[in-house]
């Protein structure tokens, strides 16, 4: 039996039944579309992710207090750890060349008020290299300026959220507000950016580091970020940061986060997340896998006589085979077709209504999916076709 | 043509050896007209299946063209099949959802003919059933004698030598009846081995010749004429009809061993 008349033979056989035919196609659909969205999600999300770090710089480390990995100490070796402060920062700019900027930083969370409005905002100190650090641009006014930072001015410069709360349909350059028991006056406003690295940069206020220690009246630093000079390797200088600092403290009482660190941590989380989902998917497939063998079976038991008939006529087993399989293959390779059809436009409206979520079926998935459908098909409708071909002729066709 | 020597077989129904088939010796030649007759569970269907490579017997050799039956594997039996045996059924078994000609198109879908070729013999078929105007009907489009030659031209579509007909008038008025007959009567004279299953005297007595069985053995061999109006059984004596039939004839010792469950009783 030739190719193209074996698919016309089931082609037809397929049509013919309608009803059952769709059922089982939708069965695949869905599956190869829960495949498409899932995976689709999780490359979103990963997307997401891997902007977020973009959009502070690859060339980026981070110091903060207190070490996170435990080691083998002695018990009653360890000491409180000291803390990190601002001749910290300054020491590290002065004896690594590497390191270009170095930026101090503290975050309180604070009261923010104007009259009667009141927000919880996160306070942030630093220095006009904040800016830089986190890619951020001054939608009005500007910025801490060298000597706000050196002075430690009374000034600040809210987020775009904050701002537009405090100072709903006004311009709020210029203006005072209090935070905790202080005025202070609003120098700039950030231009909106959204969260980023967990903070959500709208809903901030920043300050002179200087003040802010006065003002909550703290001598420690929530980190220090140092921006690295183009084309300095991020390991070395860490042991670098790591020798100054150990000098100062005495021990080695903080912990650096490269940025490549972070992001391979978050990569592989990220990867974990699309493993989970593709079995899901998996599992999916699975079930509509089964779908389709239960409609090959039903439709090799409802068409008992003619198999019979068929074999009569001259069918071999391995043609009876070739029908039944081409026929399961057609269904789940049409489903295939139907469900990446389907998760497609569920992802792209997906990506319409949250334009932040970057999602797009990657392509492993789609080729796999369709693959995959064909595969799970052909072998489901191999164990009916089997049963089809097996049939033995004349009690076939007595149930005619 | 045909040779059939000591030919048994036994199915097993819930455990219980049914011999269908009992030791039938008989000869058939090359252009015979042959008619099988005999009253319902004589084993009529069950020989003509063997006859038609559709089941091997479970004892006996079937030779038929020379070539061993029961010896030959799964392949060379669909083979037989395709090629030598054309089939022709009571209830004609179309495929529903084909159109005549598509029907007729199918043996030769699976002998793999090129579809010119095919094209050509489906319109020359259909021409000699008379129904080349139906080519485009699907069956439920059709009248039962229509349906019946779809089913002949299906059946002569690959030129076999021998053709199997189970009750072809069966379903079909007189008029259509005669006219399949009619058919099947000119195929016999331009030399193709017929053998009919039937009920019906009138169509036995158009046979030259007609087996009579009975619980799995042929009875009685009788010529056209010695066909009466009745039914060539229903004079035998009650006895052998009143035996259950899974008790096996008397005298029947080989079908009993090449049963496995006789030998638990």
């Amino acid at each position: 039996m030739k190719g193209t008349d074996r698919l016309r033979f089931a082609l037809q056989a397929l049509t013919r039944h309608r009803l059952r035919s769709l059922l089982s196609l939708v069965g695949m659909a869905i599956g190869i579309a829960a495949v498409i969205v899932l995976t689709s999600l999780a490359e979103g999300a990963r997307r997401y992710v891997t902007q977020q770090f973009a959009s502070i710089g690859t060339d980026l480390l981070v110091v903060l207090p207190g070490r996170t990995e435990t080691t083998g100490a002695v018990p009653g070796n360890v000491g409180v750890p000291n803390d990190l402060t601002l001749e910290d920062a300054e020491s590290l700019k002065r004896s690594i060349p590497a390191i270009e900027i170095s930026v101090p930083l503290t975050m309180n969370t604070e009261t923010v008020a104007q009259g009667e409005r009141r927000r919880q905002v996160a306070v942030l100190g630093s220095t006009e290299n904040f800016l830089r650090v986190y890619s951020l641009e001054v939608g009005q006014g500007q910025f801490l300026s060298t000597q706000d930072a050196a002075r430690g001015g009374s000034v600040v410069v809210l987020g775009a959220a904050t701002a537009r709360e405090l100072f709903p349909g006004e311009n709020a350059v210029g203006k005072v507000v209090r935070i905790g028991s202080w005025r202070v006056r609003v120098i700039g406003v950030l231009a909106s950016k959204g969260a980023q690295l967990g903070i959500n940069m709208d809903e901030i206020a920043v300050m002179p580091v200087a003040t802010t220690m006065r003002l909550f009246n703290r001598t420690s630093l929530f980190r220090i970020l140092a921006q690295l000079s183009p084309q300095v390797e991020a390991d070395e200088t860490a042991l670098q940061v790591i020798e100054v600092l150990k000098q100062r403290h005495g021990e080695e009482d903080f912990t650096i986060i490269t940025h490549d660190a972070v992001l391979s941590t978050f990569a592989s989380i990220m990867n974990a997340l699309t493993f989970a989902l593709a079995a899901i998917a998996a599992v999916s497939l699975t079930v509509a896998g089964v779908g389709i063998m239960n409609v090959m079976l039903v439709s090799v038991s409802e068409r008992t006589a003619e198999v019979g008939l068929l074999k009569a006529l001259g069918a071999g087993p391995r043609q009876i085979l070739g029908i039944f399989v081409t026929e399961a293959a057609l269904l789940s390779t049409a489903g295939g077709l139907c469900g990446l059809a389907f998760g497609w436009s569920i992802v792209a409206l997906t990506v319409r209504l949250y334009p932040a979520l970057p999602a797009s079926p990657p392509t492993w998935a789609v080729v796999s999916a369709l693959v995959v459908s064909t595969v799970v098909g052909v072998l489901f409708g191999v164990l009916p076709a089997r049963t089809a071909s097996r049939l033995d002729p004349v009690e076939a066709l007595g149930k005619g | 043509m045909i040779r059939l020597q000591g030919i048994t077989r036994t199915f097993f129904v819930g455990g219980q050896a049914v011999h269908a088939l009992a030791g039938i010796d008989e000869h058939i030649r090359p252009g015979e007209h042959v008619a099988i007759m005999g009253p319902s569970g004589s084993g009529k269907s069950t020989l003509l299946n063997l006859l038609g490579c559709l089941d091997r017997p479970t004892s006996g050799t079937y030779t038929l063209d020379g070539r061993e039956v029961g010896s030959l594997g799964e392949s060379e039996l669909t083979r037989v099949r395709r090629h030598l045996i054309g089939f022709v059924f009571q209830s004609y078994h179309l495929v529903s959802r084909l159109t005549a000609e598509e029907n007729v198109e199918l043996p030769m879908i699976f002998a793999e003919i090129p579809r010119g070729e095919r094209r050509r013999k489906v319109k020359q078929a259909l021409e000699a059933v008379d129904l080349t105007d139906r080519a485009d009907h699907r069956p439920d489009q059709l009248s039962g004698g229509q349906r019946q030659r779809v089913a002949l031209a299906r059946s002569t579509v690959m030129g076999p030598r021998i053709l199997l007909a189970d009750e072809p008038t069966g379903n079909l008025d007189s008029s259509s009846g005669a006219q399949v007959l009619g058919l099947l009567e000119d195929l016999n004279q331009h030399g193709l081995t017929l053998i009919v299953v039937t009920h019906d005297p009138n169509v036995a007595r158009r046979a030259q010749r007609t087996l009579v069985l009975r619980d799995g053995l042929i009875v009685r061999r009788l010529q056209a004429h010695e066909i009466g109006n009745t039914l060539p059984f229903e004079d035998l004596p009650s006895e052998a009809a009143a035996t259950p039939p899974d008790s096996p004839p008397q005298g029947e010792e080989g079908s009993v061993e090449a049963s496995p469950a006789g030998s638990e009783s």
